[in-house]
């Protein structure tokens, strides 16, 4: 029972972290229809600028908490600069090209991105230097750790805070204008172009706040944490529906829970031929299950016909 | 002009014919087995294009069927089981094994949309290279992390393509040879190919890419022929994979990553979707440019600067980022695309856009 709860606060966790990237990815998606490949690789960059800014702050001996907000801060605004600047040269001069040609630059920005990111931070671990010990909590026979706890409070608030944006402000209605038919949009007044900016900035925002959480969970940085988290956060997206809001943080929660239930107790349903180290397969079994009952996912609507 | 067309023929013979030993004599040992590696994944690029170029099925996990190929040639010609078929009955088996494969994955989930699709047949890919990768314990099939060692080489009889041998003077290497039989292998997925391309069921496919719901209507089985193309780009994929493992002799889960998919794909549709000229090209360009960057990024950077500041290894690969993206900001339709497909590009101007769903979905 201890373990079971255990694995739900693990899964809690992890799962805030994917909603926040899922949301940068469905999004995206809502109001242009493409992957954004390179979302990962943001919250990478993300966490690496967070990381620089905490080292030096905390050279120059800034007050803990300060630091913290400071350096947080500073990868939001590198990142919202990094979202922006994406958008403009890899995907706006292709918004009227074939499908899978953004997809290409997508993949494109994201290799670069990778190896930008080892040339300047190189190939090995960093440790994040957290200033303060986090005190671990007892729930039972459950912990958790001040840092657990912060990021899933803090996701429910960004969390509230976008739905309360998108819901009940000008640029959040534009927005919805915009994914529901662009044309029209521009008709009734909507500058496209402002909408899909501000629309990759937010998500690029989200995107640092997401890498710094993961660095300030695991204490680790790493110029190849990017791929693999936004590949679940993808997921995360599609499981909830893509292109929906409340999807994005369902399937995200979600996903943090199944997998984290799945690696506790993989062993024990298959009789211990699979070990936790079937953990992400568990993961991508759920998905084809949800999506071949439910084809566009838990909470998305039935997508139009597409040619 | 027939006199013309069949000497051009076998002038491109010839030179096809000639290519290891020119590439041999200009560049070296090392570039005929990177061409010997272009062949394979033009295979696979030709493959997927059945998918993604005729039936517009995005798949972002098609290296899992070049995996099932390769496993299935490591497993039965190797010491692991110490089972050793010949190639002849291995490399059909392996492409049935993909194919049914192809069939399992397709499905069930043939009724999913696009992107759905795409994440779908990526968690494929991804669930296939875990259990390779752990399928060593409790019972040990795979070996693990590890791979499959001391494969057996392609051979046919006693005449092994993994041997050299000299004939009138002429040494021919291993290299040598397996550009041969691979060249065979890539001429016939061509040809089949091509043959596919103006048949009905290639009509099919591109019918169901242009507008489903049209297509259903004008008689086709839908689901069946999008079965089909699975199945078919599966096959070739798995007969890729058997030649993959014979070639190299041996085999391990990292060659059969996401990023290999995503290579795969990125031949396919930076070279021109739908077209196998383009899709060669595309095949042929990015098995070249990182190696042409791996050669170049070191020295140059000694060159100019004096000493090596970057990594060449990443500065290799920040190259090949760039060049994915500047190919395609410079041609969005590939480099190469079909007659056809440049046709719907260039009426795209008119009517379409007042009809768009998305900003994205404007043109296909």
């Amino acid at each position: 029972m201890d373990i079971l709860f255990q694995q739900i606060i693990n899964g809690l966790v992890q799962g805030s972290v994917y909603a926040l990237v899922a949301l940068g990815y469905t999004m995206v998606y809502g109001i242009l229809g493409l992957i954004n490949f390179a979302h990962g690789e943001v919250v990478m960059i993300g966490a690496m600028v967070a990381l620089t800014a905490l080292q030096a702050l905390l050279a120059a001996a800034f007050a803990p908490v300060l630091a913290v907000l400071l350096s947080l801060l500073v990868a939001v605004v590198a990142c919202m600069a990094l979202g922006y600047s994406i958008e403009r040269i890899a995907y706006r001069p292709l918004r009227n090209a074939p499908r899978l040609a953004p997809l290409i630059t997508a993949i494109g920005v994201s290799i670069v991105l990778q190896n930008l990111a080892m040339m300047i931070w190189g190939r090995e671990y960093h440790s994040f230097p957290l200033p303060f010990n986090s005190i671990s909590h007892h729930f039972g026979g459950a912990v958790a750790n001040d840092v657990q706890i912060g990021i899933v409070v803090v996701a429910l608030i960004i969390m509230l805070g976008l739905m309360w944006l998108v819901h009940h402000t000008r640029m959040g209605r534009a927005m919805r204008a915009v994914a529901e038919n662009p044309a029209a949009a521009t008709l009734m007044g909507v500058n496209i172009n402002r909408v899909i900016s501000v629309t990759f900035m937010l998500g690029s925002a989200l995107a640092a706040v997401a890498g710094f959480m993961v660095s300030a969970n695991y204490g680790i940085v790493h110029y190849y944490m990017g791929f693999m988290l936004g590949l679940k956060a993808f997921t995360a997206a599609v499981l909830g529906g893509i292109g929906n809001l409340r999807g994005a943080m369902l399937g995200g929660v979600l996903l943090g829970l199944i997998e984290s239930l799945g690696a506790g107790y993989v062993g024990d349903l298959t009789g211990g031929f699979l070990g936790s180290n079937y953990q992400d397969v568990f993961a991508f079994f759920v998905l084809i299950a949800v999506l071949v009952f439910r084809p566009s996912g838990l909470l998305g609507e039935k997508l139009a016909e597409r040619a | 002009m027939k006199l013309h067309r069949s000497s051009g023929h076998l002038t491109l013979a010839i030179a096809l014919l000639a290519l290891p030993f020119i590439i041999d004599a200009l560049f070296g040992h090392g570039w005929v087995r990177i061409t010997d590696f272009a062949l394979l994944y033009i295979m696979l690029a030709l493959g997927l294009n059945i998918v993604v170029g005729y039936a517009g099925l995005l798949d972002l996990g098609y290296i899992a069927f070049y995996a099932v190929g390769a496993y299935t040639y490591a497993l039965l010609g190797s010491p692991q089981f110490g089972i050793h078929w010949p190639m002849y009955v291995v490399l059909p088996l392996g492409a049935l094994i993909a194919c049914g494969f192809g069939v399992l994955l397709g499905a069930p989930t043939l009724k999913l949309r696009g992107d759905y699709l795409a994440i779908v047949t990526l968690g494929f890919g991804e669930i296939i290279r875990i259990f390779l990768n752990n399928l060593n314990a409790p019972v040990n099939i795979t070996n693990g992390p590890q791979g499959i060692s001391a494969i057996d080489p392609l051979q046919v009889g006693a005449f092994s393509f993994g041997s050299s041998y000299e004939w009138m003077g002429i040494r021919i290497d291993d290299v040598h040879l397996h550009y041969y039989l691979f060249l065979g292998f890539t001429l016939l997925v061509i040809f089949v190919s091509r043959r596919l391309e103006d048949s009905r069921i290639g009509r099919a496919w591109v019918a169901i890419r242009e507008d489903e719901v049209a297509a259903s209507a004008m008689g086709i089985n839908t689901r069946n022929i999008k079965l089909l193309a699975f199945a078919m780009g599966a096959t070739f994929g798995g007969i890729s994979g058997g030649l993959f493992a014979g070639f190299q002799g041996f085999v391990s889960p990292e060659s059969f990553s996401l990023m290999e998919s995503i290579m795969v794909l990125c031949m396919v549709v930076l070279g021109g979707m739908g077209n196998v000229g383009g899709v060669v090209l595309g095949g042929v360009l990015l098995v070249a440019l990182p190696e042409l960057f791996r050669n170049a990024a070191g020295p140059v950077q000694q060159a100019l600067i004096g000493k090596v500041i970057v990594d060449p290894e990443s500065l290799r690969m920040l190259m090949f980022g760039l060049a994915l993206i500047l190919v395609m900001l410079w041609r969005p339709a590939g480099i190469w695309p079909s007659t056809q497909r440049r046709r719907e590009f260039a009426a795209d101007d008119s009517v379409l856009h007042q009809e768009q769903e998305t900003v994205y979905d404007a043109s296909k």
